[in-house]
């Protein structure tokens, strides 16, 4: 089965893999695990300036320096207001009018707001923006976030940074089932390879993750690993996996197996 | 006259906030800037009057997931 090119905004991307850019050990193994990652694009944020070190400065030159995409986030933001006032800072510092989109509602699992992400999703796409929403796998949000203009969704698969994988299989079947046309990004909560593998298996278009691989013993092996991981997954869905059975199906052909006269058992 | 610059209480002599971007050293960098929460576009900055209590948020690039 030919693999389709996987598309969003009328960009395409070779790469399945989006990766977060914070938290590295340093600078030096962030620019070493995009590379081995293979990662077109990163994301990335506005903060506040600690001291005169400009480490902003020093940040951006080495972003720029990789030659890749940006995404800038609203990391943080917990209310429609901060969120579009966010993402209009950031279209004009990083240049680009994609924005990754957090309406954050609950401190502890940061959940997605998604009523406050439905709103700032319809004001920032009505701004020229081309929005990426982080949400979860409710069906009826998603299709709000499409009616108000995203042509992407970003599910997570478990609370960001949390490492648990897919935690509500069922539900992100049933959003792919539900949106076969539209871009699906699993952003957040991937631990493991494994885990992304098996979001691809389900017909996931792409992964956005960040701390599996900046907090790995190494990251930079872990990048190249979740780029084989998804790579791996991707090919496994487009091959059209089997389905589980309940009883064993025998691989090897009972035709013409010696002994296969005498009785089945003593 | 006292206002906040992230978060925190700043005694400046400026009046605009391109003049604010300058007192603070901020005037050649790459900075997004927001007052009371309304986004203000660099070119914006020059005729954008800073009053006493007024909240200046100036941003920077930085690392995100």
């Amino acid at each position: 089965m030919r693999d389709v090119p996987f598309k969003v905004y009328d960009t395409v991307l070779r790469s399945r893999l989006l990766l977060g850019t914070a938290q590295y050990p340093s600078p030096a193994v962030l620019a070493a695990a995009v590379k081995a990652s293979g990662a077109e694009v990163v994301t990335v944020s506005l903060r506040r300036e600690a001291g005169a070190n400009r480490a902003g400065e020093s940040f951006w030159t080495l972003i720029r320096e990789l030659g890749v995409r940006v995404l800038p986030n609203t990391a943080g933001c917990r209310s429609v207001k901060e969120a579009v006032t966010t993402a209009e800072m950031a279209r004009e510092v990083f240049a680009t009018d994609w924005i990754k989109l957090e309406v954050i509602g609950d401190d502890d699992l940061l959940q997605p707001d998604v009523f406050g992400l439905v709103e700032a999703a319809e004001i920032l796409v009505r701004a020229g923006f081309k929005v990426f929403p982080y949400t979860t796998e409710d069906l009826r949000v998603a299709e709000r976030l499409i009616g108000a203009g995203c042509e992407v969704l970003m599910p997570w698969g478990a609370p960001i940074g949390s490492g648990r994988g897919l935690n509500n299989v069922f539900g992100l079947q049933a959003l792919r089932k539900n949106f076969p046309t539209t871009p699906l990004i699993i952003d957040a909560g991937i631990g493991t390879p494994a885990h992304a593998a098996a979001a691809m298996e389900l017909g996931y278009d792409a992964i956005l993750l960040n701390t599996a691989v900046a907090k790995a013993g190494d990251p930079v092996t872990m990048a190249r690993a979740f780029a084989l991981g998804i790579e791996a997954g991707r090919l496994a869905y487009s091959a059209d996996p089997i389905l589980p059975r309940d009883m064993a199906e025998p691989s090897t052909p009972q035709i013409g197996r010696a002994f296969s006269d005498l009785p089945k058992r003593a | 006259m006292q206002i906040h610059v992230n978060g925190k209480a700043h005694d400046v002599a400026a009046t605009t906030l391109a003049a604010l971007l300058a007192e603070l050293d901020y005037h050649d960098k790459l900075v997004a800037t927001a007052v009371n929460q309304t986004f203000v576009r660099a070119a914006d900055r020059l005729a954008t009057p800073l009053k006493p209590g007024d909240a200046v948020e100036i941003l920077v690039p930085r690392q995100g997931g």
